[in-house]
């Protein structure tokens, strides 16, 4: 994981809010060019830990290097970073354009280089014929777009964004989402963007940092993240995941109401309790009998458009009901109703087994 | 290797400026407030030469009837003054906020002329009209208007726009669903009115009762004019020290009533917060609907409040026209020719400058004051401290605060002695008087802005104060100009604050005014009152052409 090249890191970065510990012993690396989201609950650390990188917070220990210098030393003006809140707190007195040259003024560039900047700028964010607005005649999306715009004015090195796309309606976020992408592709910004939506940080970043409780809980790519989760908490924050409680038999097999169910064994020595987890769309229905196919009866079915979530009640998970994402391929199935009795099965491959915690 | 450990953050430039301030604010506020109010209590426990005697002053204090009684006068007439003013007001701001009268602009006009005078105007009205010569002499019943009815009448008159700005607004506050739900259940107007308007306006009506209360109490300016023989402890505290010279004996009837005015200041508070906390969950505005005997009856009502507050300002400036009153009514400017009393239009001049110089200096102080304590990122601890000290004001009475700065300033080895007599400590004394409602409505209005403006200035690396001139100010304008016109108005009327403080260059009108009627002078009284109020009229139209032209401009972005 160290990774001497990289452009950002934090070493060992801890953050007390009295006696509240917001992050603890947080060690991340980001390489240059990167799209990288912070991804948690609220109150998880996310956005101390993108503050303290900002120097708006002040570390309780540890150290952040950038470009291979330590800069939490360095007051935050003294910093390398652009930023763009969930507020976007544009100046409501300044125009776009005063709003995004108010950096340039104090740099001390000549008006002709900051209107050329400013409607490069402008017309980066596609909004160029609003450079005499105010923020208040903008709508949300606009706003959005005109922070940013003022956020790399100044060509940072390092782009981060609080929550960028909180604020806004479903629909626009998802097409906002999109251009940061897009913009992302373009500039090719070293980019943090802290979000508590996992399917914002799927779709959108490079690597994804999850976090609870102040601690790093896993990174890797969103992929990864979703497929190999490491954890209960990130199986259970990023995407939906059923947990089936058993009791490891021997190396590849795990006992489950007293039926066996294989999978890859990671060196568990038996006896131990462990938390099967299986993503819905990874079961599959099975009209066969044996190892490996457990029963439940159908208490809810949805019809979701492209898939049917079936909600099955089972002798194994007495509190909770299991779920099953089957494609809809072709015409609408309707054999499932409830009260049925349906048999599936959970490919080894699919699984994700975690050591229960006594 | 890299250094592990914490490693404190370097400061910015801007946060070590904001040090530097906020510790300037501190020593300010003890210069000023705190140190002048620890004279003023080690003085109370001293005897004639300066020794400490302990609580024997006020146990001679106790032992006087004469002086002890004045204690139960000042809670008298505050009291009567507060139950009266809570009634009347309340009804006007019903009228105001939750009826459909015409008009209502111009009743809230109205309303607030009281606020442009000083408070002896009324009490000299009441001379014209129920003095021994007085008009309507006859109504009183034999009863003299020089005692607890002239001071009451006038306290009505003078704290009536304070009561109904605050029973306004919580009046303004009530939630239409409450209404709406009231309605449904077919309640009667009258029940909807006891059991919905009422208690919601309960924290209004506790804390304007609170506030009447203090300003009534601790007034000097009323019952030194109509008082007559009937003593308060604000004109007790004038005699002690001007008259007898006993200086201990004035800082202990201070402390007197300095301690119920605390007391209810603290109630006040306490009552204030509860209230915010009601308010946390979004209302709906209520919007009245028209019911014509209602509407009638108290149409009628603020006519007749409306004549009420015409009829006293209007015979200040008749009685400062008249030659003679009341034996020769003809017409004369003579009155204004202050020099019969030896006086002249200086101390008018004096009012304007002082008042000048302390809108300014008191706006620029006291934003800027407002600002460190709502934005700087550290030193909370210092901060809060300030905060606290800002508050404090409000429950210190003006006569105790002059009192207090002339035992402090006029220490012989006290290195900031210069300013004593001086138009300095005028100017000082009366921004500290009204520190606080100017900085409360600094504190909200800052409070509305967006709390990353600093961050990201910074993160631009622009510095704060650079942004404070260009975004916070600008914002804020309209509440800038808001406590520039009320630290104006104020200093323009105040006479308790700087009584004890102006010398023979530095007198002011509104001082003037109470030395005039001293002299017998009632006429001169009246005329100087009214320039005041002249002034203070100017002042608040400029104010408005101002703000509904220039603001606009200047506010092009709020308008869209």
């Amino acid at each position: 994981m160290e990774n001497t090249s990289s452009y950002l890191s934090t070493k060992k970065l801890s953050k007390f809010f009295g006696e509240f510990l917001a992050l603890d012993n947080v060690s991340i690396d980001i390489n240059a060019g990167e799209f990288v989201c912070f991804l948690g609950p609220s109150g998880c650390g996310k956005t101390t830990l993108l503050r303290c990188i900002a120097g708006l917070e002040v570390q309780s220990s540890g150290a952040i290097i950038q470009n291979s210098e330590i800069i939490s030393g360095l007051p935050t003006s003294q910093r390398d970073f652009g930023i763009v809140f969930q507020s976007y707190a544009l100046f409501p007195n300044l125009s776009c354009f005063q709003n995004i040259s108010y950096g340039l003024e104090n740099l001390g560039w000549n008006k002709k280089d900051i209107t050329k900047r400013v409607e490069e700028l402008l017309s980066l964010v596609g909004l160029s014929d609003h450079t005499k607005k105010y923020p208040s005649q903008l709508s949300g999306g606009e706003q959005q777009r005109i922070a940013l715009a003022r956020a790399i004015a100044t060509s940072p090195n390092l782009l981060l964004l609080d929550e960028p796309l909180s604020a806004l309606d479903a629909k626009v976020r998802v097409h906002l989402r999109q251009e940061l992408k897009n913009f992302h592709r373009r500039l090719g910004l070293t980019t943090i963007m802290v979000t508590h939506d996992q399917e914002e940080a799927l779709a959108i970043a490079d690597r994804i940092f999850v976090m609870d409780r102040g601690k790093i809980m896993q990174s890797g790519t969103p992929e990864d993240i979703y497929a190999n989760s490491r954890n209960p908490f990130v199986a259970n924050f990023i995407g939906m995941t059923n947990f089936i409680e058993g009791k490891v038999l021997n190396k590849n097999v795990i006992e489950i109401d007293n039926k066996q169910l294989d999978f890859i064994g990671h060196g568990y020595t038996k006896g131990t309790k462990v938390l099967v987890a299986a993503r819905p769309e990874c079961i599959q229905l099975s009209k066969k009998t044996g190892k490996n196919i457990f029963n439940g009866t159908v208490v809810d079915v949805e019809f979701l458009g492209s898939f049917l979530r079936i909600y099955l009640e089972t002798s194994f998970m007495p509190n909770q009901r299991l779920i099953i994402d089957k494609p809809m391929i072709g015409v609408f199935d309707k054999s499932t109703a409830i009260g049925d009795v349906l048999g599936f099965t959970m490919s080894p491959t699919y699984l994700n087994v975690y050591e229960c915690e006594e | 290797m890299l250094g592990l450990k914490s490693k404190s953050l370097a400061a910015d430039k801007s946060d070590k400026i904001g040090r530097v301030l906020v510790f300037v604010y501190l020593v300010l506020f003890f210069c000023f407030l705190v140190l002048p109010l620890f004279a003023l209590m080690s003085k109370s426990m001293q005897n004639a030469d300066g020794a400490f005697i302990g609580l024997e002053n006020f146990a001679v204090y106790l032992k006087d009837p004469t002086l002890f009684k004045s204690f139960f006068h000042s809670l008298f007439v505050a009291f009567v003054s507060t139950v009266i003013v809570v009634f009347l007001g309340f009804l006007y701001a019903f009228a105001l906020q939750c009826t459909c009268i015409p008009y209502k602009g111009f009743f809230k006009v109205i309303s607030l002329i009281p606020l442009l005078s000083p408070s002896i105007l009324a009490a000299i009205a009441l001379v014209y009209w129920f003095g021994n010569q007085g008009v309507f002499k006859d109504l009183l019943l034999g009863n003299s208007i020089y005692g607890p009815i002239g001071i009451i009448i006038a306290s009505v008159y003078w704290t009536f726009p304070h009561a109904l700005m605050i029973l306004s607004t919580s009046l303004s506050l009530s939630d239409a669903r409450l209404y709406e739900a009231s309605d449904a259940l077919k309640a009667s107007k009258l029940r909807t009115f006891f059991t919905v308007t009422v208690p919601g306006a309960k924290y209004g009506i506790i804390s304007t009762t609170f506030v009447v209360f203090i300003l009534v109490f601790t007034d000097f300016g009323v019952p030194k004019v109509i008082g007559g023989n009937y003593n308060v402890l604000a004109t007790d505290i004038y005699r002690e020290v001007v008259g007898m010279q006993n200086f201990q004996m004035g800082a202990v009837i201070s402390i007197v009533l300095l301690v119920p005015a605390l007391l209810a200041f603290a109630f006040d508070q306490f009552f204030r917060k509860r209230q915010a906390s009601q308010l946390t969950s979004r209302a709906v505005v209520y919007v009245p609907k028209p019911h014509k005997m209602r509407d009638t009856l108290l149409l009628c009502y603020c006519l007749f409040i409306t004549i009420l507050v015409l009829l006293m300002l209007g015979m200040a400036q008749f009685g400062a026209l008249v030659k003679f009153w009341p034996y020769n009514l003809s017409l004369t400017l003579s009155h204004y020719n202050f020099e019969v009393a030896g006086l002249g239009w200086d101390s008018f001049y004096n009012s304007i400058r002082m008042s000048l110089w302390a809108a300014f200096f008191g706006t620029v102080i006291i934003f800027i004051g407002s600002y460190l304590i709502e934005k700087m990122r550290s030193d909370k601890s210092l901060r809060d401290v300030l905060q606290m000290i800002a508050l404090m004001p409000m429950a210190i009475p003006g006569i105790v605060l002059g009192l207090a700065y002339i035992f402090f300033f006029n220490m012989k080895d006290n290195p900031l002695n210069f300013i004593y007599a001086t138009m300095i400590i005028l100017v000082i004394n009366t921004i500290v008087h009204f520190y606080t409602v100017s900085h409360l409505s600094a504190i909200t209005a800052i409070k509305k802005l967006d709390p990353e403006f600093e961050s990201v200035s910074l993160s631009l690396k622009v510095p704060i104060y650079k942004m404070f001139f260009r975004v916070t100010l600008p914002v804020c304008l309209p509440t800038v100009f808001d406590i520039f016109i009320y630290l104006f108005c104020n200093a323009m009327t105040t006479v308790s604050g700087v009584i004890f403080l102006y010398s023979y260059d530095t007198t002011l009108a509104s001082v003037s005014s109470i030395h005039l009627d001293e002299q017998g002078d009632v006429a001169g009284a009246a005329a100087m009152a009214m320039l005041i109020v002249y002034i203070s009229f100017l002042v608040r139209g400029v104010h408005t052409i101002v703000s509904t032209f220039l603001l606009k401009r200047a506010q092009a972005w709020k308008n869209i």
